[in-house]
């Protein structure tokens, strides 16, 4: 059904009707050509027109239709069945498989694929291609090669004279820095001329030191603070006790006051286990040890007097020449002194009688270096006189276990802190000796001449790896040492351990046997002096004891001399017969003098 | 035609064998001890891999050939003794 709208409307309502009609044209204007415009315009000649003969072109552009591409895995679902057969129907597919049975290169084939496969089969079922046959052991790193030390850098006395580096202190933190105390030990020599600084050295930089540090008179020991790196202790030439800190310049921010000091060089100053970190203490040839806090340095927070009669006396006391402490064990402490005798104190007795707890003497002279082996603190190493001791804290009369009688003094000495059983040891001659006593008892591992003149002072840095001597001479060499002699090897604590134990139950044996060996004399010779009371024999005087000594000691030493004659004889005609014609007898002193020393040098 | 089955027979008795296939060119198992997606999948699977070790030795010494495969896996050992026609597949179970 449409929808429809009806509206009516009068015709007079919407306009006139419209009526056309035909009439002919009309011209309305006619514009004729007015040659005087041409004047306005003037001919172009020549005309250039381009023309071009080719073929007439258009532009178009086409794209196609994007390929599109998605990767996808593929399921193998059962397919290469030929086009006849329906892969799933069961019959043809049998079907054809019998066929192909029967083929005979099917036969042929498969028998020959078939031999091969039952090799392999049987190959595998005997052995296990991939058995593990080493999987418990631990891959052992062989020690490249020898042991070696080489010297890295080496800095010297910037003066003109030069003076002895009697210390060396590594930086607490790596191994960036090296303070190094200069003086001169020998009694007496220093001249005006000569100057007192001690420096800092950057080990980068071997031209110049990175810092200066100016005491009133040389220092003889210098410390870095193991808590603050900034602050260094030094005791210097005269006795006082001066601390620097490196942020404030070179002189010392403090010193102590020289009534309350000691009265000869301070020979060594140990920074104290504290809570503050700002104790130390200081020991000194004329028989003190005094203990400072370096917030107050006019007066020693306490004194020792190393006395071994314990009374205290000064006149009686010992020079102490060398100081142990351990952080490990706070109130106990070690002196070595000038008599060769390490006295074990305690720090935290009461009286001064009691604060000398036992010594220990073996030594024919002062002892330059003291200190426990980190790993081990019972058992400590000291260096003096011609030979190098280890001992054990039970045992008093003797040392442990010791070096041979070296031809050199021996000047100072260190354990490495990365391995137990090494330790360092550096001599008058210039040379630097590494022992390993795991690995060889009677002779250093290593030894290196360093320099021609003596060498003073060793320090081993934290990690065991670099070490640092002076000389004499004032310079101080920087030495890296092989990787093997700083790294712990396996059960290396564990066999130091044993050997430490087996050299201790040894003297304690001994020790014992020469007891109930002097025991046995006592009650025999008490015996014997009731039986010959009467006889009246007299005893031996003191006199008859030193003639006697002495006879024995030119005996000796006339033995050796001659000896050495002889050696020489056979060495003055090798060298003869090697020159061709006869040597004079200076020459032969010079020529063993030099095959001694260059049978020391490894 | 009785030889192949006794070959096979024995192969499939040896100790620690776990299935046995013969594929053919087209890779269509013709023989298997399996059953039949897992033959399925080894045949489709391993034709491939063969055929690529294949060309790979080929690729590098044209005189050389492909004689033997095998993959090794964690739980069992997969051999394939490949033929110009025919590819003999193995599975076994070495011994630990």
């Amino acid at each position: 059904m449409e929808i429809v709208y009806v509206y009516t409307k009068k015709r007079s309502e919407f306009g006139r009707q419209c009526n056309f009609s035909d009439k002919p044209a009309e011209l309305h204007v006619d514009i004729l050509p007015d040659p005087s415009l041409t004047d306005n315009f003037i001919d172009r000649d020549p005309c250039d027109v381009a023309i071009q003969c080719t073929q007439e072109m258009s532009e178009h552009e086409v794209n196609t239709e994007r390929f599109d591409c998605e990767p996808c895995g593929i399921n193998h679902v059962e397919g290469g069945w030929p086009k006849d057969v329906n892969s799933q129907e069961m019959e043809q597919t049998i079907r054809y498989r019998k066929k192909v049975e029967k083929d005979e290169n099917y036969v042929n084939t498969l028998m020959q694929l078939g031999s091969h496969m039952e090799h392999c089969i049987r190959q595998n079922n005997t052995i296990d291609i991939y058995q593990e046959y080493f999987e418990e052991e631990e891959i052992v790193e062989e020690m490249e090669g020898q042991p070696s030390a080489k010297t890295v850098n080496v800095f010297r006395d910037p003066n003109e004279v030069k003076r002895t580096a009697t210390s060396l202190s590594w930086h607490p933190d790596g191994s960036c820095k090296l303070a190094v105390a200069y003086s001169s030990m020998e009694f007496q020599k220093v001249t005006k001329d000569m100057s007192y600084d001690s420096y800092i050295w950057d080990l980068e930089n071997t031209n110049k030191p990175e810092m200066t540090l100016k005491p009133v008179s040389p220092l003889v020991c210098l410390e870095y603070n193991p808590k603050d790196s900034h602050i260094l202790i030094g005791g210097s030439y005269n006795g006082q006790i001066a601390y620097w800190d490196t942020r404030k310049g070179s002189q010392p921010v403090e010193m102590s006051a020289v009534e309350h000091s000691h009265r000869d060089p301070v020979y060594k100053v140990i920074w104290l286990q504290s809570k503050t970190g700002t104790d130390s203490f200081s020991a000194s040839t004329d028989g003190q040890v005094l203990w400072w806090d370096i917030r107050k340095m006019s007066e020693p927070t306490e004194r020792l007097v190393l006395d071994p009669s314990k009374k205290g006396n000064l006149d009686n006391a010992l020079g102490a020449f060398s100081l142990e402490f351990e952080t490990t064990m706070p109130t106990k402490f070690m002196v070595g002194t000038e008599q060769g005798v390490v006295v074990s104190c305690n720090r935290k007795a009461k009286t001064p009688a009691e604060k000398i707890v036992c010594t220990y003497s073996g030594h024919y002279g002062p002892i330059y270096a003291l200190q426990r082996n980190p790993f081990f603190p019972k058992n400590f190493l000291t260096v003096a006189d011609w030979t190098a001791r280890i001992w054990s804290e039970d045992i008093r009369d003797s040392s442990i276990m010791w070096t041979k009688y070296h031809m050199a003094y021996l000047s100072d000495g260190c354990w490495s802190p990365a391995r137990p059983s090494v330790f360092f040891t550096v001599k008058m001659d210039g040379t630097l000796d590494i022992w390993d006593f795991l690995f060889k008892q009677n002779d250093p591992t290593l030894s290196l001449k360093v320099c021609d003149e003596a060498l003073y002072s060793l320090r081993v840095q934290d990690n065991g790896r670099f070490l640092g001597c002076g000389s004499q001479l004032g310079t101080a060499t920087l030495l890296e040492i092989s990787s093997g002699l700083c790294t712990l090897q396996k059960n290396e604590k564990a066999l130091a351990t044993a050997m430490f134990e087996r050299e201790t139950k040894r003297e304690k044996i001994l020790e014992a046997c020469h007891r109930e060996m002097r025991l046995k004399e006592r009650s025999r010779s008490e015996q014997s002096k009731e039986d010959e009371a009467k006889d009246g024999e007299a005893e031996e005087s003191a006199e008859e004891l030193v003639a006697c000594a002495e006879r024995e000691f030119y005996e000796v030493v006339e033995a050796e001399m001659k000896k050495r004659g002889k050696d020489d004889k056979k060495e003055k005609e090798k060298y003869e017969r090697k020159l061709g014609k006869t040597v004079s007898n200076e020459n032969i002193f010079m020529f063993t003098d030099y095959l001694n020393t260059s049978s020391q040098e490894f | 035609m009785a030889e192949v089955e006794e070959t096979l027979k024995r192969i499939q008795a040896h100790k620690g064998v776990i299935g046995t296939i013969v594929v053919n060119a087209e890779g269509i198992p013709i023989r298997t001890t399996l059953d039949s997606s897992t033959t399925v999948q080894y045949a489709g699977l391993l034709h491939q891999l063969t055929m690529k070790a294949r060309s790979t030795v080929r690729d590098i010494d044209p005189q050389n050939d492909l004689t033997f495969l095998r993959i090794r896996s964690k739980k069992h050992e997969i051999m394939v003794a490949p033929d110009k026609e025919y590819l003999l597949i193995v599975i076994q179970n070495p011994s630990e």
